[in-house]
């Protein structure tokens, strides 16, 4: 994404970012959807199923955004357990019975036991929501052609819009699988049809020069992981789950001051050889581009929408907003402009549960 | 909170050498070895390297030597293990730098044994291919291999002569063979009954109990030995 962006193509709704509701805290590491959907309760600090005053029609099986928030708002509520990562909630899967749990969810019941340290058939899970899909990506059409002819994008990276705002568990397969072999047919096809154009050599020298010149040659001393776990702090505070035009401004501050911050770090490696050092430089330059694209887009759409979630604009706003947002990297920073979304067969509704 | 010493046996490409790094490193009673390397990396020594992924036991990425064990470092807990704790890259591969091992010989392998499912022509895909639960009863254990190579680390057969196709490859080729899907079986059983294939494997088992996802190489191939003797023998 951030090198589509860097070379000025539009990346496309990219606040709509999807929380998972059941990771474990501090690892982070996901626990499938399956254990809800074989019957796993979410309970808060009173032992008791919270979701009946959020989605009491769809309960644990409701809409991943919803939980989200729902678990936010509990935890807010001091309704979460305390943990040494901060509060969390708790799934139980007890009643399933170790039958059930060993034949259906093997490897849930692998990585609590081997990462937070508990057997789910006899214990609790502790659980928080934890940042899991990017509907947005890199702008392109249902051929997954990018606006530079030639030029193809699939996956998560890419945004055709089958998530809309929101995605449903599973997805990411036909957006992997559908459009990378259609975005291979495509760029096969592209490839046949036309001729190499010339590439002016000097934007690869240009480049070149950065990177094995600038950053790896030069010594700072500064080193990418505090830039880095700023960042990571400042997204999940101001960008998170639940956002507001305050929030949102201070995060594009803050992300202002990453970039300017960045600037002093070089490779702490100099080795020509398997160098993961300079890939931290490089992917940090990255997320910086990803996140203010991000923290950009969430703070011009004020509205709430699937996993976007304005507190200061919490319904949803058709008259303005029923549109993609196209954010593009421009020398005075990020600009945005609005897509009108096509709508086919399925009509906008209220979501109800 | 606790500290604890990190001692990485490295490898300098550039001067052909092996030496020696020494770090303090905090930990908590969940932080994983690989947690541990993290940090090393992040605040202590940026020239250091070694692969890693998912950091949740799915990718393979971070297989090394531990205290003289091969270890996939992020499902491992610095506190259930011995300290100092002696990291070393993983045995019979040939190093690039640091903990980072060359896995060539391991691709060549899973290619080798046609790691996919063969099928004797090419057919649409508007129809389904049901596999049902006890068929994937028969390849469920074999099926869970991340390719982590671990098992390769702890073959002394695989290290005294790489030609050996291997634990996880062969784990491999007998999940394929047992799939119903699969109709290359003619195929994988002459591949199973070459000299450096099932036979080679004189029966240490240690590729099983060093696997992290409870794989059974060790079994496997002693099934791939009955099942192409049967075969060859023609009953």
């Amino acid at each position: 994404m951030a090198l589509a962006y860097k070379a000025g193509l539009p990346l496309k709704d990219m606040e709509f970012v999807q929380f998972h509701p059941t990771c474990l805290p501090g690892s982070g590491i996901l626990i499938s959807e399956a254990a809800r959907g074989e019957g796993g309760y979410l309970l808060n600090n009173k032992y008791e199923r919270f979701l009946k005053n959020y989605v009491p029609n769809k309960m644990e099986l409701g809409p991943r955004d919803i939980i989200s928030r729902s678990m936010i708002n509990e935890i807010k509520l001091g309704n979460g357990f305390k943990g040494k990562y901060g509060d969390y909630l708790a799934l139980d899967l007890r009643h399933l019975g170790e039958e059930k749990i060993e034949n259906k969810l093997p490897q849930i019941r692998e990585l609590a036991k081997t990462f937070a340290g508990v057997d789910p058939v006899h214990e609790l899970v502790p659980v928080r929501p934890g940042q899991h899909y990017f509907m947005g990506g890199i702008h392109v059409d249902i051929n997954t052609s990018t606006p530079v002819a030639g030029l193809y994008s699939a996956g998560e990276a890419s945004c055709v819009s089958i998530n809309g705002a929101n995605r449903l568990g599973s997805n990411s397969l036909p957006e992997c699988l559908v459009f990378g072999a259609i975005s291979g047919e495509q760029a096969a096809r592209f490839a046949m049809e036309h001729d190499f154009v010339n590439f002016p050599p000097e934007v690869a020298e240009q480049e070149e020069k950065r990177i094995f010149e600038e950053l790896l040659k030069k010594e700072s001393g500064v080193y990418p992981a505090e830039i880095k776990y700023k960042l990571k702090d400042t997204m999940e505070e101001y960008v998170g789950i639940i956002r507001n035009e305050k929030s949102l401004n201070e995060a594009c501050r803050i992300i202002r001051k990453l970039r300017e911050e960045f600037k002093n770090v070089t490779a702490g490696d100099k080795s020509p050889i398997y160098n993961t050092d300079i890939v931290e430089v490089l992917e940090l330059d990255f997320m910086i581009e990803v996140a203010e694209a991000v923290a950009y887009s969430a703070l011009n759409r004020r509205e709430s929408r699937g996993a976007h979630y304005r507190e200061d604009y919490p319904e949803r706003n058709d008259k303005d907003y029923l549109a993609h947002t196209l954010i593009f990297k421009t020398i005075q920073g990020p600009k945005i402009e609005y897509l009108p979304v096509k709508i086919t067969k399925w009509k906008p509704t209220e979501r109800k549960y | 909170m606790p500290e604890t010493t990190f001692i990485l046996r490295r490898y300098n490409p550039e001067k052909g050498e092996f030496f020696i790094s020494k770090y303090n490193v905090p930990y908590e009673s969940d932080t994983t070895i690989l947690a541990g390397l993290i940090y090393i990396k992040d605040y202590l020594d940026r020239t250091l390297s070694f692969r890693y992924s998912c950091r949740m036991a799915s990718c393979g990425s971070c297989g090394m030597v531990v205290n003289k064990k091969p270890t996939l470092v992020c499902r491992t807990l610095i506190n259930n293990v011995k300290k100092p704790i002696f990291i070393e890259p993983l045995y019979n591969f040939p190093v690039i730098k640091d903990l980072v091992v060359d896995i060539d010989i391991f691709i060549d392998k899973l290619k080798e044994v046609k790691s996919y499912v063969i099928r004797e022509k090419e057919e649409s895909i508007d129809k389904e291919f049901i596999v049902k639960p006890e068929e994937m009863e028969l390849i469920k254990q074999s099926s869970s291999c991340i390719n982590c190579m671990l098992c390769y680390a702890a073959c002394p057969v695989f290290g005294a002569d790489e030609k050996f196709i291997g634990p996880a490859a062969l784990a491999i080729l007998y999940r394929y063979l047992n799939d119903p899907r699969d109709q290359g079986k003619k195929e994988r059983i002459k591949i199973a009954s070459l000299s450096h294939a099932a036979y080679m494997c004189s029966l240490v088992g240690q590729c099983t109990v060093v696997c992290p996802k409870n794989v059974d190489p060790s079994f496997h191939i002693q099934r791939l030995k009955v099942i192409s003797t049967l075969n060859n023998l023609g009953i």
